[in-house]
């Protein structure tokens, strides 16, 4: 097997196979829609420079010295204050390529420092005070009716203009 | 995370995602897609390439107020390495996507969260 360049793995593909000789009879059936929903940016009313960004992650993020405490088997939707500095904060997902990469640099996966620095330089309005982070589920229904409406909930809480989210 | 995108962009926030797994994201169907063709795990840039990390971010915001129509994706002009053996073995037997123990954990986690959903806990 070997890859060109711009030839992108196929999880799916891959998946269905790994899952099939590991003995499992049903595939994972994929998310799939017709349709996309689209709100032009030009409807939130204002530039990015005075937008505030809300941000979204499946990283699973804790932090450091806190007490972890048990893992919640409702796998509810959590938030965390934006202001921690990195170093802080540390991500339990196990689901990423560990043969290849590490999720050591929280910037690499949570960009928090870049988007503070955009606040700075005025290329956005602000970070929003707490970010989300939403676990990868297997049930499409959960997602969409709890997880998905407590983040709304809560980037309207926090009167978020845009928002950025990042898939590990 | 696709499913979520779609959601608040119905109502009335634009979102941008940023991930790794092109077919899985786009199969979904999301407004704004910035893809890096990078292993799962670095969706904005890679570890320790900060001027990498701040530019993916960049585009991502570049995509969020120019997109036009639904279903655009950027590809971030980045490579992991010059050698794309890293995607041979992905998902193998070779290169499960969980180790041992964390597969039980996953496996575990699912039985709990079908018990409170069998009890209406959830």
């Amino acid at each position: 097997m070997s890859h060109e360049s711009g030839s992108h793995v196929r999880y799916i593909d891959r998946t269905r196979a790994y899952y099939q000789a590991e003995g499992y009879d049903k595939p994972y059936e994929w998310a799939h829609f017709d349709d996309i929903p689209f709100t032009p940016f030009a409807s939130v009313g204002k530039p990015l420079s005075q937008c505030r960004v809300g941000v979204v992650t499946t990283s699973e993020m804790a932090r450091r010295g806190a007490e972890a405490g048990p893992d919640d088997p409702r796998r509810l939707v959590y938030a965390l204050p934006t202001d921690i500095p990195v170093e802080e904060l540390y991500s339990r997902k196990a689901a990423y390529d560990r043969y290849a990469t590490t999720l050591d640099d929280v910037d690499s996966y949570l960009p928090l420092t870049h988007l503070q620095h955009f606040v700075a330089e005025g290329r956005i309005g602000a970070v929003a005070p707490r970010f989300q982070m939403i676990y990868s589920e297997y049930s499409h229904r959960k997602t969409l009716t709890i997880d998905a409406p407590e983040i709304l909930k809560q980037m309207r809480e926090d009167r978020v203009d845009v928002a950025v989210l990042t898939a590990v | 995370m696709s499913l979520a995108a779609r959601y608040l962009e119905d109502n009335g926030i634009p979102t941008v995602v940023f991930g790794c797994a092109r077919d899985i994201v786009e199969r979904c169907g999301v407004p704004r897609f910035a893809f890096s063709d990078f292993p799962l795990g670095n969706p904005t840039g890679k570890p320790y390439d900060l001027d990498m990390q701040r530019h993916v971010l960049s585009l991502g915001l570049d995509l969020l107020v120019n997109a036009t129509a639904p279903g655009t994706t950027v590809v971030t002009p980045y490579e992991w390495s010059a050698d794309h053996s890293w995607k041979d073995k992905v998902l193998t037997k070779a290169q499960p996507f969980l180790s041992p123990e964390d597969t039980r954990k996953w496996l575990e986690s699912k039985e709990a969260y079908r018990a409170l959903k069998a009890a209406g806990k959830i």
